[in-house]
């Protein structure tokens, strides 16, 4: 005796939240019934475990028929298949797109390619996230990257547009979008301790101020490039190292101020020249796709270390590069103002979130 | 030349890809009606063409117009091979040709194929206009409105009630003609279901022309089914009510008298057949203080009308002349004396009468009865063989018959009277079509021939009086087709049909020597059956039948027939002079007793009953004799007094029997039958008293047969009636008493059984009012009688145990405790759960006790197979995978619909086949709907005061507010957190939190949100949708879909393919009642789902036949339509999709 067909079919579908979280956490069905078992879901309703079963099974059927339309939620709203209040189609698609930070972080400036998707096996080990989950995660990045690649207009935009996705899930995909056009690096052991939000906030504030878009909203390229124009504009900035009259301006400006303001001065006072020429090479050298990549070890490397062996507090951080950034302006033979306040503006707020205390 | 069918093809969207090449598609469309075609332009390399055509237009007969559907097909252009096919979409244009329906049908359909399912969608414009006068439609019935509701419908008034309509039609099957080899399944299927198309809508207009005749203008309760009988053809068939249905805002009374369509058609109704019939009637139904007439006593060979038709040899073309006719009627009656000489040494057997009081009150005079009588003498097979000359192979086994047996009395004149009513009646079996000029009086006849209506609830004070349940069932070998003469049933659709059925063409030679007409037998099988139950009714005193309705089970070549009803007593006042039998001044009507008991009062004669019952006075006005139980087909009258709430009760049966072929396996069907009814009944009566409940209603009986196993399903709604005694307990006696552990055993069984009353007691609410003894009337001393297991207990007996033993001695029928099968048939008695806290069930419309419905419903459908991988099962062991799989489907809904508590699953509808060898297949169709607990609280004390808010919110948010908030604009819709805050549950959870909090600036495009262009439509089995009020029937939703994968591993197995298959049914009946501008249906039904699977071969088809109401509805407290609103989104064109 076994049940050879069972279904149950509403004319308003019948999703039920935990089990499509579940079922996109890549859990096999049986693993399901598990794990609902275990909440203690049978004993809201004196069911037993065939029931759960049971239901299971026709949840993920359902899920399963939905993920074609999932893939092109506009298609979800206007499809005649499923019935779906709208706010339910909503978070079937917020909760589709959604990620795993541990998982994204992995993928997190790799290129979305094919040999890419044959290493997930190995981040799903590493992350604890199902590899059912994990293919699923990279198709989302995947699809978005295609599809925003070669649409005009604002990236976060256009992400909300064709994917239906909350302002929040939008900015993020957003950031993997430019983080994988880019190839930023964000592997390296010792950008471990960066959390996905941070590089997605970092990618916004490049998003917004660094690339085409930023000056022209309209502009024929997106917002997934950097700006070349500033990038060679940003080469002016050497003149603030290599000119030995105005590091010097620049440092005693910035010591006047900081001065009796923080435990740190003295360090502060001592490392200038060395932080402030790492700032600037970082910017001298964006040119160089090369360099673009390693933008994040570079800040790690050239600001965030030396200031963390020295013990500054975020405040200190903040104080310092607020002054450093406008110390500049009252440098008299300082041209470049408008160049230093964009490039200084996205690396202030950069640092202040790299720099976890 | 009187109607203009004009179609437009304004777009497509999510076509699929057709050229691999390209990843597109160059779709073009065909639209096609009758033999015209027209086509749009190829819309090269696009999955969301714009057509945008010009108005086709098709000059059609009105006639075409109600038989045939709209076809339009998507194809991809291919310059080098042949077009491919994307799919198709049938559009059924009969609501446009109802002047108070749809003016338009205008939307997205989906476009669908056989093979592939949905494949896109398609947004057609269709109207019609009509040039002629009604007076000129002869062959169509323009204009009469159809509706599956089984009540008089919301807004309408019925002013008169003319009674009962039926037709059928029978055609090849296309699956099984000789070009089904060569062509491929998709072929296959799409002239399968153009030529069901075609016949259902002949069939409606036939029936629409006996309505016209009949002087109505709607069909009421209309039921079609198909019958697939394989090799033999095909059969559509349908029953309805005539009405005349008036807008209620014209509001005054109408005299019935005066109606000027009726009064002429009355007259012209009596004159034939008065004569005849009257005086016996009138005989009939005098008060009780006359002599007891012979026809209150069943009259044995009223029941056996002969098993099979008389033939016919001239048949329809006949105007039957009816001195002809009548004469086989006679020698049948003759026949069937000598027949069964065993039969009438049942009613003799003391043990009988005993049995039979059992029943009494179920008044399934017939099934319970004769069961019962033959479940101690076996029965003799009653089947005949026919009188080969005139009817060739058809053999039938009415084992219906014997139910007389169990009557008292003898056959008497009344028996008599069956043949001449046999005559007339076969003349309504002739299709109005071919003699018009005899119709009018055969139609008349035949609304006063069968006094059926199959509707369910009925305006206040229609109900007079309820008898009870009365059911036939026979059993038929189905006979090939033999190269019918189907010119006249159905000669539209042969000679559309033509082209694709070279093998007709012999059919001119065959019309001159072929008598047996296939459609004539299939009328005359169901008249017997009808002829039948109008018998039964008689026999309980009543004049109609109400609730009825037909249906069919089929393997192989063996059919069983089944008809069941109510038989009641009806207030004339509604109906056309002349329907029923009534004589003009009986007591009964002026009876004024409250309306609240009323229609309890036993409609037959106390001194004279026609099976032994327990009456007694009336608990509620204590005036009028009630019986002890009430069994009825109808839904709970509105203003019946009911204690506590309801329950679903369900009796399930399994029974083995041997694999056989032809005449063989239909005389063993034939011999189970009245077994599995008896042990059904039981069953029901048990599960009753264990409820403590005194009345069913909306029972529905069904047993299904197999090629190895006969399974009976019965399902009702039990209440406690206040009118009604309070229910007796169940008694446990064993046989032997002297044995201690047996003594124990029996108590601990009787104290189960005493516990699980009282809880359920507790459970429904059931706290009748006491009442002292000599309130109670007087009971009549009969021997309480149980079934073989059971004794009931009434409740003036005091004494217990010893009573019982001596009743045991009486009886004869005792458990033994040592009996195992005794013993599994209490568990399975005690094993039906009750629902959980917050969940109620019945299969009716509504559950008394409950009344404040909220506007959340969720109608779904559940199939279940279970495949029985143990060949040599028991009946015992059987009988428990059944139950448990009935069982469990209720648990599974319980959980699944846990989110809208407190809830009631309502019209519960469950459908059981056997699909193949060791298959069983159960369907359930119902509807949820959720209700405001706390004021019901007020009510009553429940103990299930655990629901919290939040609970509350979900499901009125899901439902209820879903439509409303799609009406609103899309651009508001992203901007309202409202949308997703509203349920707490989904707020609640930490993924949705994204959501609620920040997505206060996005100013989306519409353009690319359309998440309102699609319109919610609400489905629903019931009659109406709580809290909404019905502005506008649209028309009849009658469609049938064939789908066919050879990938089903593919597709996800069966369940994969059979969940999209009812996903696409339920989208494409949404989309065609969106296009005809509605936003609800009604009634809705799923009447077929037949599934075959091959897995091995990969394989698997399954046919579904929906059906329901299109309507508008609005919020009660709202003017205006929402569709207004919500059909904004339809003209919308395709987008989004990248």
């Amino acid at each position: 005796m076994a049940v050879e067909l069972d279904v149950f079919v509403g004319n308003t579908t019948i999703m039920d939240e935990e089990v499509y979280q579940l079922w996109l956490d890549g859990y096999t069905v049986n693993d399901a019934v598990k794990v609902r078992m275990a909440g203690g879901v049978l004993d809201e309703c004196e069911a037993n475990q065939d029931v759960l079963l049971s239901d299971t099974m026709d949840q993920y059927r359902t899920f399963q028929m939905c993920e074609r339309l999932l893939q092109s939620p506009a298609k979800l709203a206007n499809q005649l298949l499923f019935q779906i209040p709208p706010h339910r189609q909503t978070m079937l698609i917020e909760r589709y797109y959604a990620f795993d930070d541990a998982f994204v972080r992995e993928v997190l400036g790799k290129k979305l390619s094919k040999g890419t998707k044959k290493d997930l096996d190995d981040i799903g080990a590493k992350t604890g996230v199902t590899l059912k989950s994990c293919r699923r995660q990279f198709d989302n990045f995947k699809r978005v990257f295609k599809v925003v690649e070669e649409l005009k207009g604002p990236l976060v935009e256009n992400i909300r547009q064709h994917f239906l996705l909350s302002d929040k899930l939008a900015r993020d995909y957003a950031a993997i979008v430019f983080f994988a056009n880019n190839r930023f690096e964000t592997g390296k052991k010792k950008l471990q301790y960066l959390t996905f939000q941070d590089f997605a906030f970092c990618a916004g504030q490049l998003i917004n101020n660094w690339t085409v878009g930023a000056v022209d909203n309209m502009a024929e390229d997106m917002d997934v490039d950097l700006d070349k124009e500033f990038l060679q504009e940003l080469k002016e900035l050497k003149v603030l190292i290599t000119d030995k009259d105005l590091l010097d301006q620049h440092k005693s400006l910035v010591c006047t101020a900081l001065r009796g303001k923080t435990k740190a001065f003295t360090e502060m006072e001592a490392n200038f020249k060395n932080l402030s020429r790492g700032l600037v090479n970082i910017a001298t050298k964006l040119t160089n796709t090369k360099d673009v990549r390693d933008f994040f070890i570079d800040l790690v490397e050239k600001f965030i270390e030396p200031c963390r062996s020295d013990r500054w507090t975020s405040a200190d951080v903040k104080l310092y590069l607020t002054h450093y950034t406008n110390s500049a302006h009252i440098l008299d033979s300082f041209k470049h103002q408008a160049v230093w306040d964009r490039y200084m503006g996205v690396i202030k707020s950069c640092i202040f979130k790299m720099y976890h205390d | 030349m009187p109607g203009k069918l004009k179609a437009k093809i304004v777009a497509g969207r999510h076509l699929p890809v057709m050229d691999r090449a390209s990843d597109l598609t160059d779709a073009f469309v065909e639209v096609k009606f009758g033999n015209t075609t027209f086509k749009t332009d190829v819309f090269p390399k696009s999955l969301n063409p714009q057509w945008n055509s010009e108005w086709f237009k098709f000059e059609v007969d009105d006639e075409d117009l109600q038989d045939e559907p709209l076809q339009i097909t998507v194809l991809d252009h291919d310059t080098y091979s042949a077009n491919d096919a994307i799919g198709k979409v049938y559009i059924d244009i009969d609501p446009l040709l109802c002047a108070e329906a749809a003016s338009v049908i205008s939307g997205w359909f989906p476009i669908y194929d056989t093979i592939h399912g949905i494949r896109g969608e398609i947004n057609v414009l269709v109207k019609v206009e009509l040039f002629n006068d009604l007076n000129r439609f002869r062959q169509s019935s323009c204009g009469v409105k159809f509706l599956c509701t089984t009540s008089i419908p919301r807004g309408y008034r019925a002013a008169m009630v003319h009674g009962f309509v039926e037709e059928l039609v029978v055609n090849e099957d296309p699956e099984y003609q000789w070009i089904d080899r060569i062509r491929t399944p998709r072929a296959s299927n799409e002239a399968r279901q153009r030529l069901i198309s075609l016949m259902s809508g002949e069939l409606q207009r036939k029936i629409g022309l006996k309505v016209l005749e009949m002087g109505g203008n709607a069909v009421v309760g209309y039921l079609q089914c198909f019958d697939l009988e394989g090799e033999s053809g095909l059969v559509v068939r349908a029953i309805g009510t005539a009405c005349t249905l008036e807008k209620h805002s014209s509001g005054s009374l109408v005299n019935t008298h005066t109606h000027p369509n009726t009064a002429p058609a009355s007259n012209a109704c009596n004159s034939p057949s008065k004569d005849g019939k009257e005086p016996v009637f009138g005989e009939d139904l005098p008060s009780s203080s006359g002599p007891p007439t012979p026809f209150r006593i069943l009259p044995t060979s009223s029941f056996s009308p002969p098993p099979f038709s008389p033939s016919k040899p001239c048949s329809r073309q006949s105007s039957s002349s009816d001195t002809d006719l009548s004469l086989t009627p006679k020698t049948d009656e003759s026949q069937s004396g000598r027949r069964r000489p065993g039969i009438f040494l049942c009613p003799s057997s003391p043990v009988l009468s005993a049995d039979s009081l059992s029943l009494p009150g179920s008044g399934s005079v017939g099934r319970g009865h004769s069961s019962g009588c033959r479940a101690i003498t076996p029965p003799i097979p009653s089947f005949t063989h026919s009188d080969s000359a005139l009817l060739r192979k058809s053999v039938s086994f009415t084992e219906d018959l014997l139910l007389a047996a169990s009557g008292m009395g003898s056959g008497g004149s009344a028996g008599k009277e069956a043949g001449p009513l046999k005559t007339l009646l076969r003349q309504q079996t002739q299709t109005a079509l071919e003699q018009r000029g005899a119709s009018s009086s055969g139609l008349l006849l035949n609304a006063r021939e069968f006094p059926f209506f199959t509707l369910t609830s009925f305006p206040p004070g229609f109900l007079v009086h309820v008898g009870g349940v009365v059911s036939a069932r026979s059993v038929k070998l189905l006979d090939r087709i033999h190269n019918p003469d189907l010119i006249q049933s159905s000669r539209q659709s042969i000679v559309r049909m033509e082209r694709k059925m070279t093998g007709r063409q012999r059919k001119s030679q065959d019309r001159l020597w072929n008598v047996t007409d296939e459609p004539e037998t299939r009328d005359a099988w169901w008249e017997e059956i009808r002829q039948e139950i109008k018998s039964h009714a008689k026999a309980l005193g009543c004049h109609a039948v109400v609730g009825y309705s037909e249906n069919t089970s089929i393997c192989e070549e063996v059919c069983i027939l089944s008809a069941s009803g109510t038989a009641t007593i009806l207030n004339p006042r509604y109906m056309r002079e002349g329907c029923l039998d009534i004589g003009s001044t009986d007591h009964r009507f002026d009876d004024p007793s409250p309306p609240s008991c009323g229609f309890c009062h036993i409609p037959y004669d106390e001194l004279n009953m026609p099976f032994p019952a327990q009456l007694t006075y009336c608990y509620n006005c204590r005036r009028q004799k009630v019986p002890d139980v009430l069994f009825t087909t109808i839904d709970l009258p509105a203003e019946a007094a009911v204690t506590g709430k309801g329950c679903l009760i369900q009796a399930r049966l399994c029974r083995l029997k041997k694999k056989a072929q032809g005449e063989v396996n239909a005389t063993a069907i034939s011999n189970l039958l009245p077994f599995m009814e008896y042990e059904l009944h039981t069953q029901l009566m048990n599960k009753l008293k264990l409820r403590s409940m005194n009345a069913l209603f909306g029972l529905h009986i069904q047993i299904s047969v197999g090629e190895n196993m006969l399974l009976g399903l019965a399902s009702a709604t039990g209440v406690y009636l206040t009118a009604l005694p309070a229910p007796g307990g169940i008694q446990i006696a064993g046989k032997t008493s002297g044995d201690l552990n047996n003594e124990q055993h029996i108590q601990s069984i009787q104290k189960r059984i005493n516990d699980t009353i009282a809880k359920n007691k507790e459970l429904h609410q059931i706290n009748p009012p006491e009442l002292t003894e000599e309130g109670v009337g007087s009971p009549i001393p009969e021997p309480r009688h149980r079934s073989r297991l059971f004794r009931s207990h009434s409740e003036s007996s005091d004494e217990v145990s010893e009573l019982d033993l001596s009743h045991g001695k009486k009886d004869a029928f005792v458990l033994e405790i040592d009996d195992t099968d005794a013993v599994e048939d209490i568990h399975s008695l005690l094993i039906d759960a009750s629902p959980p806290t917050g969940f109620y069930t019945c299969n009716t419309e509504t559950m008394p006790g409950i009344y404040n419905w909220t506007t959340a419903v969720q109608m779904f459908t559940s199939v279940r197979v279970l495949r029985l991988s143990n060949a040599n099962l028991s009946n015992q062991s059987l009988n428990k995978i059944f139950t448990d799989l009935c069982e469990n489907l209720l648990k599974s809904f319980y959980f699944k619909l846990r989110s809208n508590i407190p809830c009631c699953l309502c019209h519960l509808n469950f459908t059981v086949a056997v699909p193949e060898e060791e298959l069983i297949q159960v369907s359930v169709t119902a509807v949820a709907m959720t209700f405001d607990q706390d004021q019901t609280q007020e009510r009553f004390i429940t103990k299930g005061g655990n629901e919290t808010e939040e609970q509350l919110q979900f499901p009125l948010e899901l439902c209820a507010d879903s439509s409303s908030t799609n009406t609103q604009t899309s651009s508001k819709f992203s901007g309202v957190p409202e949308n997703t805050i509203v349920s707490s549950r989904v707020s609640s959870l930490e993924n949705c939190s994204p959501l609620t909090e920040g997505r206060p600036r996005s100013l989306r495009s519409s353009r690319s949100f359309g998440g309102s262009s699609v319109t919610m439509v609400k489905m629903t089995p019931l009659s109406f949708l709580p809290g909404t009020r019905i502005i506008k029937y649209l028309g009849i939703i009658n469609m049938f879909f064939i789908r066919e994968t050879t990938s089903l591993r593919e597709e996800g197995g069966v369940s994969g393919f059979l969940h999209s298959f009812i996903a696409e049914v339920f989208a494409m009946v949404r989309a065609h009642v969106a296009a005809l501008g509605g936003n609800a249906v009604v009634s809705y039904s799923m009447k077929d789902c037949v599934l075959m699977e091959n897995p091995n071969k990969n394989q698997a088809q399954c046919l579904i036949n929906v059906s329901g109401d299109a309507v508008i509805c609005v919020r009660e407290t709202d003017q205006e339509p929402m569709t207004s609103m919500t059909n904004i989104g339809q003209s919308c064109t395709a987008d989004g999709a990248t």
